[in-house]
């Protein structure tokens, strides 16, 4: 008998990675690709989505190749994606109408400041679970359609389809514009936690709500249908013919997945481009007093929908590839934690990486990122130790609302994600927080997350149970730093943050 | 104007805008002269030179009649170049050829944390597949240094040693370093070989023939050489040049890796073998992708 696979499909905001997993979730092989990151202008973030999806082509053949593997031997694919993220295609030819705006961009700061006006924040909040935000992708939409009069009539004749990563992704897997010789077109979806970052969706209903796409003016023509995370949705026709797609899961929901996090109480930290903190509160739609957001962690077919808090942060590792790509302090990532180990601290400078604005717990979109605290005695190592800091600080302060959400402080913190892999900066962390940092044995949790909901999809794996079973600690930080130290540090990052916001909101 | 000025040190600040006066003079066959220069450096340099431009190793015969000095310096030299990895013989008494590893100087070392983040993913497979602690170690500043660490998967306290050093002639990753990284060879030349348990090796001839082993095998072992209930197997990591940079491996009781015999269990030495393939193709080693 032929040994069955799983595969997951990762389309992250730096790269996209094809991972394949045995019956145990260990990773059998691993095909990864960058794309480009487009900053045309200050505070513009874009991807090209043809770009993407011809990497999508390349590293899916490849992790089965690597891996010695055919495509008969996959029983399922697992989707996740970056979030948020905004792409708008032409139904006929499959291109995309221009760059995809990622969910970093700033450019609707000003569109969304006007639209408040019209709209009662708390309404959206409400309906949502999300802050009238930058982040999310309705007002995104709305910037692209404004922009191009031709183009909301075309969505009203269904011509332009409008989707996160996930749809674009699934209808070109599932046969895109079906030119090709008796292919039928592409499937136009999303699920649920996809669908709950758009602000566009009702977290009651779980539906495209109309009022929200009459005050963004947003054609309903173009959206994709919203289906349940786990359960068959469709089978591959390209690259690879046959695989059955299991799921589709927004990436910080499929690391929550990944952890095992299943039940109500339980929590994850990913550190990646952003880091994001999720704790599931099981079916209950929890609101957050303390700048957290609501969201959709999963669900499956008839069930009801699990529901997550989340601490959204939108800069940690993309600020080591800032430091790596526009500083040239560094020639890889993982070299910041061996430029920042060079000092013991960081010489009295602190950086407030607000590049996107300041995402959970303050939810500013004018804030901007500032360097602090300079002085002739400051060298790039203590720099790179500022930017280690600000990751551990900025977990600090969600993780500081999520305890006051909660009423019951974490006793530990899980984590996972490639940044995990500098020992320096999960010692900081731990430092940070005061309570031990646990990393498991995958820590590729997003891709492991969206494996696990399709396995599951088509009874690769018969429960969760048997999932939680592979859950091992692979390391353990604890805290080492003193309690005075910790506060002083504390109070000064947060006089940093101040100083950031307060940058924001000069006069122009 | 004095040629060659003796005992005249070019990196001494002088004062003043003097520019530096290029000064050639040759004084033997075997090459320039530098002011200031130290003689044995000079024909170390010029043996350098002359087997880097020859296709052939060639022997000590034909070296110094080419540069035209004495057998017993020429001997002296080669031996010194030889000691510190610069010059190699495939045998005692045969010709002499420039060490690979000469060509690897200016190269960057690859940086620790950079090799853990390449590790990351294959290491935790190689713990889940294997059951037991993985490590990856590296001979870095003079030490064979844990440049990562996964935890046991079935649980119980357990501290990252990262950062900690292995034993090279005892423990299975350094003795993977030990028998492809000259740098690891050289740092215990002339050092005791001490015997942490009965079953350590310590005698240099037993070792240099389990090094061949281990060439030829592409996998070290230790079975209660560090600790006597202990047992390691350990794989070597590759860059994109085939160089070995590393070593990554498990470790855990005798009883678990080994069968009653106290053989290593060919299943996690697969296990071992295949992680150490994976992460080298991270590194680039016959990669094209």
């Amino acid at each position: 008998m032929t040994e069955k696979y799983v595969a997951a499909l990762d389309q992250g905001t730096t790269s996209t990675r094809c991972v394949l997993f045995d019956r145990q979730g260990r990773m059998v092989s691993i095909a990864q690709r960058e794309h480009h990151q487009y900053f045309p202008r200050p505070g513009w973030v874009e991807h090209d989505p043809a770009e993407i999806w011809s990497i999508v082509k390349r590293v899916v053949p490849q992790a089965l190749v690597d891996a010695g593997v055919d495509a008969g031997q996959v029983v399922g694919l697992g989707v996740t994606n970056q979030r948020e993220t905004t792409v708008v295609w032409n139904r006929q030819t499959g291109l995309p109408i221009g760059r995809a705006i990622v969910w970093q961009d700033t450019r609707t700061a000003e569109l969304l400041a006007g639209m408040s006006t019209g709209i009662d924040p708390a309404d959206v909040l409400a309906r949502t679970g999300l802050p009238m935000a930058t982040y999310f992708s309705g007002a995104k939409l709305k910037w692209m359609l404004d922009r191009d009069p031709q183009l909301r009539p075309a969505a009203e004749r269904g011509e332009l389809l409008f989707g996160t990563m996930d749809s674009w992704i699934v209808w070109n897997l599932t046969g895109g514009p079906g030119t090709g010789s008796g292919a039928s077109e592409g499937i136009h979806v999303t699920d649920v936690t996809n669908a709950s970052r758009t602000m566009l969706m009702n977290l009651e209903t779980l539906d495209w709500d109309d009022d929200l796409l009459a005050a963004f003016d947003i054609p309903r023509a173009m959206l994709p249908e919203i289906r349940p995370s786990i359960g068959r949705l469709g089978i591959t026709s390209d690259p690879l013919p046959g695989i059955p797609i299991g799921a589709v899961i927004g990436d910080q929901q499929a690391s929550l997945f990944g952890q095992t996090a299943f039940d109500a109480g339980e929590a994850k930290c990913t550190f990646g481009t952003g880091s994001f903190l999720l704790l599931n509160t099981g079916h209950e739609i929890v609101r957050s007093r303390h700048g957290l957001i609501t969201t959709v962690a999963h669900k499956v077919a008839d069930e009801p929908a699990f529901y997550a808090l989340e601490g959204s942060v939108a800069v940690a590792g993309g600020l080591v590839q800032w430091c790596r790509d526009n500083l040239g302090l560094i020639r890889s990532p993982a070299e910041i934690e061996t430029l920042a180990a060079g000092v013991p601290d960081n010489g009295g400078c602190y950086l407030v990486p607000a590049f996107s604005g300041l995402f959970a717990p303050h939810w500013d979109n004018r804030a901007q990122g500032i360097l602090v605290g300079l002085t002739s005695y400051v060298t790039k190592a203590h720099i790179a130790r500022a930017v280690l800091e600000a990751t551990a600080w900025q977990t600090r302060d969600v993780l500081d609302a999520m305890n006051a959400d909660a009423g019951i402080p974490a006793q530990s913190l899980a984590v996972d994600g490639g940044m995990t892999g500098d020992n320096l900066l999960m010692q900081l962390v731990a430092d940070a927080l005061d309570i031990p940092v646990v990393r498991p044995m995958m820590a590729e949790t997003v891709a492991l997350g969206a494996a696990y909901a399709a396995g599951l999809a088509v009874g690769y794996w018969p429960d969760r149970q048997v999932l939680r079973r592979h859950w091992q600690r692979a390391g353990e930080w604890r805290p080492q730093t003193d309690p005075q130290r910790r506060a002083a540090e504390l109070a000064s990052w947060r006089h940093a943050v101040a100083l950031a916001r307060a940058w924001g909101d000069r006069p122009s | 104007m004095a040629l060659c000025p003796s005992g005249r040190d070019r990196t001494q600040p002088t004062g003043g805008a003097t520019t530096p006066v290029v000064r050639h003079c040759r004084t033997e066959r075997y090459g320039p002269a530098v002011p200031g220069s130290v003689q044995s450096v000079e024909r170390a340099a010029a043996i350098l030179r002359l087997l880097a431009e020859e296709d052939e190793p060639i022997g000590l015969a034909q070296i110094t009649s080419a540069l035209g000095l004495a057998k017993g310096t020429v001997h002296g030299i080669l031996r010194t170049l030889e000691d510190v990895g610069f010059v190699e013989q495939d045998q005692a008494g045969g010709p002499y050829r420039v060490a690979t590893e000469v060509f690897r100087l200016g190269w960057t070392k690859l940086d620790q944390n950079e090799l853990r983040s390449k590790a990351l993913n294959w290491t935790d497979a190689l713990a889940a597949r294997t059951g037991e602690s993985a490590r990856v170690a590296a001979f870095h500043a003079g030490r064979a240094e844990v440049a990562h660490h996964v935890f046991r998967a079935d649980g119980g306290t357990q501290v990252l040693v990262t950062g900690s050093v292995v034993p090279l002639h005892a423990s299975a990753l350094g003795k993977v370093l030990l028998a492809f990284d000259p740098g690891a060879v050289r740092s215990i030349a002339n050092q005791p070989l001490p015997a942490l348990t009965t079953g350590t090796i310590t005698d240099r001839i037993v070792l240099q023939r389990e090094l061949a082993e281990i060439r030829d095998l592409g996998w070290a072992g230790s079975v209660g050489e560090v600790e006597s209930d202990v047992a390691g197997i350990a794989a070597p990591i590759r860059d994109r040049g085939g160089y070995v940079v590393a070593a990554v491996g498990i470790e855990g009781s005798v009883e678990r890796l080994c069968d009653d015999r106290r053989r290593l269990r060919p299943a996690l030495i697969s296990h071992v073998v295949r992680a150490g393939r994976s992460i080298s193709r991270e590194l680039g080693h016959g990669r094209d992708l």
